[in-house]
C-alpha cells in the first residue's frame, strides 16, 4: 500500500505514471533531503524544480538579499521581496509551490568553519552548488569530499555554462579538472561579465535533473563528464574527464585534510 | 597532421606544442585552462614539452563561475 494521499497521487500523477519513478519513486523523492548553496541564478530554478518535484526537504543556503538585478534570472524572487534575504523569498515561493517540503533556511555564507554542518545538519542525500565564486566552489567540493557526499557543480557565464557531478568513489571531484582557484579578478564573474538570464534556468534545471536522478537511482548521472553548453551556438558537449591520482583533496595521498576559508589571491600577484 | 580540438578538427603542418596549441587553437586565459589530451590532464608544467601527434583529441576545460549573484 503506498503512503502517498490522494492528493499527493494527483499532484504528482505525471510522475507516478513514469515507469522509472511510479510511486515509489515519488515516496523516494519525498523521503529525500537537498542542500541548494546558493539561491540565485542556478539555485532559483534549481530549487523551483526540487520543489515542484516533491523533494520533501529541501535546504537554502544564501546570505544575500534580493536585489533588482537579481530579478532578470534568479525567478524564485519577486519584485516585492527587493531588500529581504533571499532565504526569505525562497522560503515562500517554496511553500506557495508545494506544501509537502519542509524548507530549513541558512542565511549566512558557508565558510570552513560551517558547511560541514550546514550538510550535517539534515544530513542531506545531495547538494547542489549555486554559488558564483571559486572560493565557495572549491570549499563546497572539499566538504563534500571529505563529508563523503554527491554533490553537481555548475557554472555559467555570458552565453556559457557547465556542470558535472561528484559521487563519492564513482569518479573525479571538481578539484581533479580545476586543480587550484584562479586568482580574484582573473576569470570573469556574472557581475562583471553578464549573463543570458535563461542560462541559470537551464543549467540549474540540468542540476536538478541530476538531483533527481541520483535521488531515484535511475540513468546516468554525469559522473565523470563535464557538460558544456554554449547558447549561441546550441551546442552541448559531454566531456570525459578522468580521475586525477595526485587531486589534493580524493586522489591518493589528500594534501588537504581540513577546510580552510579559501581566499582568492589577488590577480596582480599572480606569477607567470 | 589531424587533431580534434574540443571537439572540432583542426589541421596543422607539423608536429607542435601543447603550449602552442593553445595559442594556434586561440584558447582563452591559457594560463588558467586545464587541458586534457587523448583523455588525461596534462600539468600546466607539460606544456611547452608535451607534443601533440597525429590523432590526438585534445580539449580545453575552463573555469566557469557564475550562479547566484
Ligand atoms: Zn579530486
Amino acid at each position: 500500500m503506498s503512503s502517498l494521499t490522494n492528493e499527493q497521487l494527483e499532484r504528482y500523477s505525471r510522475h507516478i505514471i513514469l515507469q522509472q519513478v511510479g510511486g515509489k519513486g515519488q515516496e523516494k523523492l519525498l523521503g529525500s533531503k537537498v542542500l541548494v548553496i546558493g539561491t540565485g541564478g542556478l539555485g532559483a530554478p534549481a530549487t523551483m524544480y526540487l520543489a515542484a518535484a516533491g523533494v520533501g526537504t529541501l535546504g537554502l543556503v544564501d546570505y544575500d538579499v534580493v536585489d533588482l538585478s537579481n530579478l532578470q534570472r534568479q525567478i524564485i524572487h519577486q519584485t516585492p521581496d527587493v531588500g529581504r534575504p533571499k532565504v526569505d523569498s525562497g522560503r515562500e515561493t517554496i511553500a506557495a509551490m508545494n506544501p509537502d517540503v519542509e524548507v530549513h533556511t541558512y542565511n549566512e555564507r558557508v565558510t570552513a568553519a560551517n558547511i560541514r554542518d550546514i550538510i550535517r545538519d539534515q544530513d542531506y542525500d545531495f547538494i547542489i552548488d549555486g554559488t558564483d565564486n571559486f572560493p565557495a566552489k572549491f570549499l563546497i567540493n572539499d566538504a563534500c569530499v571529505l563529508e563523503q557526499k554527491p554533490f553537481v557543480h555548475a557554472g555559467i557565464i555570458r552565453f556559457e555554462g557547465q556542470l558535472m557531478t561528484y559521487v563519492p568513489g564513482a569518479g573525479p571531484c571538481y578539484r581533479c579538472v580545476f586543480q587550484t582557484m584562479p586568482p580574484k579578478d582573473a576569470v570573469p564573474t556574472c557581475r562583471q561579465a553578464g549573463i543570458l538570464g535563461v542560462m541559470g534556468g537551464i543549467i540549474g534545471t540540468l542540476q536538478a535533473t541530476e538531483a533527481l536522478k541520483y535521488l531515484l537511482g535511475i540513468g546516468e548521472l554525469l559522473t565523470g563528464y563535464l557538460l558544456t553548453y554554449d547558447a549561441l551556438t546550441m551546442k552541448f558537449r559531454k566531456v570525459k574527464i578522468p580521475r586525477n591520482p595526485h587531486c589534493a583533496i580524493c586522489g591518493e595521498q589528500p594534501t588537504i585534510t581540513e577546510l580552510i576559508d579559501y581566499e582568492q589571491p589577488a590577480c596582480d600577484l599572480r606569477k607567470h | 597532421m589531424k587533431l580534434t580540438v574540443n571537439g572540432e578538427p583542426l589541421e596543422i603542418e607539423h608536429p607542435i606544442s601543447l603550449e602552442e596549441l593553445l595559442v594556434v587553437a586561440k584558447a582563452e586565459q591559457p594560463e588558467y585552462v586545464t587541458v586534457e589530451l587523448n583523455g588525461e590532464f596534462v600539468d600546466h608544467a607539460g606544456f611547452a614539452s608535451t607534443r601533440v601527434q597525429d590523432g590526438d583529441t585534445v580539449e580545453f576545460l575552463y573555469f566557469m563561475g557564475g550562479g547566484a549573484r
